[in-house]
C-alpha cells in the first residue's frame, strides 16, 4: 500500500503541492487526473525520491521511503515516462534489460536477452525490434518499449506518466488495453498519470483528481460520473465554466 | 550607480554560488569514485571516445602548431643569429605548454561539449530520471566513467600530441631549413628534461579531468529545452577553457619557479 499524508512541494514561489493525501490500496490500479502544471507527474516523482518533498511523508507498505536500501526499494518498481525516455546510446534490448544488465538483479546476457525479447512479444513487438535502437522506431512503438523495460523485473509496483500522450486514438488504445492487461495478470499496484479520459475508464480501479495541489475528490471509476464533485465534473466533461479556471 | 553596483553583486553572488557548486559536484564526483559499484562498460566506452576518438584532431593541432613553431623560432632567431636553436625551444615549447594546453582545448572541444549535449539532453527527455528509477546511480553511470577515462587517457593523448608535435617541427627544420636530422633529434633529445614530460603528462591529467567533470557538471545542472541543452554545452566549454588556462598557469608556477 502506498500513502501519502499532508505532501507538500514548491519550486521557487511556485506552491505545486498543497497537502496531497492519497492512499493506493496493494493491487489496486489507481489514476490520477488533473489540468497540466498541477503536480501530478511531482507527485509520483516524490515516491521515487525523484524530487524531495518539502513536508509530508510518503510511506510503501508502513515504510518510511526516505529509509532503508534504496536499490532494494526501487527494485519494487517500474516506470513508463511521458516520452518514454528511452535511452539513445543502447539498443531496444538493452533498454529493456536495463536493470537486468547491472546491479543486485543481474543475470547473464543472453538470460537477459532472452527477457528482454520475452517482454517484448508481450508488449506486441517481435524480436527483429531487439537490436534497432530506440530512435529508428515509432512513439507508439518506443511507448511500447518503455513499457517493456517498466515490466522487465516484474515489479510489483508500476507508474505510468500519461501513457498515451502523442498518440494516435488507436495506438492509445492498444496502450491502454496493454497497461490494464500487464497490471492485471502481474497483480501490481499501478498509478497512473493522465488526463485522458479513455485511458482513465480502461486502466482504472480508482480515480483521484488533483487540483490546487491538493486531491480534491477520489474513488471508484464508476462513480466518477455521478459523485457530484463540481471539479471532477467539470474536468471530465471538458467544461470551460466551472471551478477549474480556464486560462485562455 | 546603486543599481550598477547591485549589478556587479548580483554577478558576484552568481560566480561564488557556481563555484560553491562545482566544488561540491567534484567532491560527490571524487566520493563515487572510490565507493562501488563500477561500471567498466562505460568506463572502457568513454576511454575509446574520449581518448582514441580525439587522435586526429590532436595529430592535426599538434603536427601544424609544431611547424608553425619551429618557422617563428628560425625567423624570430634569426635577429640575433640563433636559428640553431629551433629542436631545443620547439620541444621546450611542445612539451612545456603548447602539447598539453592545445591538446586540453581541443579536448574542450570535441569531449566537454559532447559529454554536456549529451548529459543535458538526457536530462530534458528524462533519461536521468529513468536511470535512477532503473537504479544506477547518473554521478556512477554518467560522470565517474567519464571523468576517470579522460584523466586517465588525456595524459596519453597529450604524450602523442608532443611526439607528433616535435616531429612537425623535425618535419619543417630539415625539410624547408636545411637541419640536419640527427643532429635535429639529438639536440631535441639531449635538452629535455624529466621535468618537462611529467610536468606535461600531470597537465594532461588535470585538463582531462576538468574537461570531463565540466562537461558532467553543465550537463547535469542544464535547464529544460533545446535553449538549455544549448547553454549548458556553450558554458561547458568556456568554463573548461578558462580553468584549463587558469590550471596551467598554476601548474606551470609549481614546476617550473625556481
Amino acid at each position: 500500500m502506498i500513502t501519502l499524508s499532508d505532501l507538500h512541494k514548491s519550486f521557487g514561489s511556485k506552491k505545486v503541492l498543497r497537502g496531497v493525501d492519497l492512499t493506493v490500496e496493494r493491487g489496486t490500479s489507481m489514476v490520477i487526473i488533473g489540468g497540466s502544471g498541477t503536480g501530478k507527474s511531482v507527485t509520483i516523482k516524490a515516491i521515487l525520491g525523484l524530487v524531495t518533498p518539502d513536508a509530508g511523508s510518503i510511506t510503501v507498505d508502513g515504510n518510511d521511503t526516505k529509509t532503508g536500501d534504496r536499490d532494494a526499494f526501487l527494485a519494487r518498481f517500474g516506470m513508463l515516462f511521458q516520452g518514454a525516455a528511452l535511452f539513445d546510446s543502447l539498443p531496444v534490448w538493452q533498454n529493456v534489460a536495463f536493470r537486468l544488465l547491472r546491479g543486485a538483479l543481474k543475470q547473464p546476457k543472453d538470460a537477459a536477452r532472452a527477457t528482454a525479447i520475452d517482454k517484448l512479444r508481450r508488449v506486441g513487438l517481435g524480436a527483429d525490434v531487439a537490436d534497432l535502437y530506440p530512435a529508428e522506431l515509432s512513439g507508439g512503438m518506443q511507448k511500447r518499449v518503455g513499457l517493456a523495460r517498466a515490466i522487465a523485473a516484474d515489479p510489483e509496483i508500476i507508474f505510468f506518466d500519461e501513457p498515451t500522450t502523442g498518440l494516435d486514438p488507436i495506438m492509445a488504445g492498444v496502450i491502454n488495453d496493454l497497461i490494464r492487461e500487464i497490471v492485471v495478470e502481474m497483480g501490481a499496484t499501478a498509478i497512473t498519470i493522465t488526463h485522458d479520459m479513455t485511458s482513465v475508464r480502461a486502466i482504472g480501479d480508482k480515480v483521484a483528481m488533483l487540483h490546487d495541489g491538493v486531491i480534491q475528490w477520489t474513488g471508484p471509476v464508476a462513480e466518477m460520473e455521478t459523485c457530484g464533485d463540481p471539479y471532477v465534473t467539470q474536468f471530465i466533461n471538458g467544461q470551460a465554466e466551472g471551478p477549474i479556471a480556464a486560462v485562455r | 550607480m546603486t543599481q550598477f553596483l547591485a549589478a556587479i553583486g548580483r554577478q558576484v553572488l552568481g560566480l561564488l554560488r557556481a563555484t560553491g557548486r562545482i566544488t561540491l559536484f567534484t567532491g560527490q564526483t571524487l566520493g563515487h569514485t572510490v565507493r562501488p559499484p563500477f561500471y567498466l562498460k562505460e568506463f572502457l566506452h568513454a576511454l575509446l571516445n574520449i581518448g582514441y576518438f580525439s587522435l586526429p584532431v590532436v595529430g592535426l593541432t599538434a603536427i601544424f602548431t609544431g611547424g608553425a613553431l619551429a618557422l617563428q623560432i628560425y625567423a624570430g632567431g634569426a635577429r640575433f643569429n640563433a636559428e640553431a636553436v629551433v629542436p631545443q625551444i620547439v620541444a621546450i615549447g611542445i612539451v612545456r605548454e603548447l602539447g598539453p594546453v592545445l591538446v586540453g582545448l581541443m579536448i574542450a572541444a570535441r569531449v566537454t561539449s559532447s559529454i554536456a549535449a549529451e548529459i543535458a539532453t538526457m536530462k530534458v527527455t528524462e533519461q536521468i530520471d529513468a536511470l535512477v528509477t532503473l537504479s544506477p546511480h547518473p554521478m556512477k553511470y554518467l560522470a565517474v566513467p567519464r571523468v576517470v577515462a579522460a584523466t586517465l587517457v588525456v595524459p596519453l593523448l597529450v604524450a602523442i600530441g608532443d611526439i607528433i608535435g616535435i616531429l612537425g617541427g623535425y618535419a619543417v627544420a630539415t625539410g624547408t631549413l636545411d637541419f640536419n636530422p640527427a643532429t635535429y633529434i639529438r639536440n631535441t633529445v639531449d635538452f629535455l628534461e624529466l621535468r618537462d614530460i611529467t610536468s606535461s603528462l600531470v597537465k594532461g591529467a588535470v585538463f582531462g579531468f576538468l574537461a570531463a567533470l565540466m562537461g558532467c557538471y553543465f550537463g547535469m545542472n542544464s535547464s529544460r529545452g533545446a535553449q538549455g541543452v544549448g547553454r549548458a554545452t556553450k558554458s561547458s566549454v568556456e568554463a573548461t577553457a578558462v580553468l584549463i588556462l587558469a590550471a596551467n598557469f598554476a601548474l606551470t608556477g609549481i614546476f617550473f619557479s625556481v
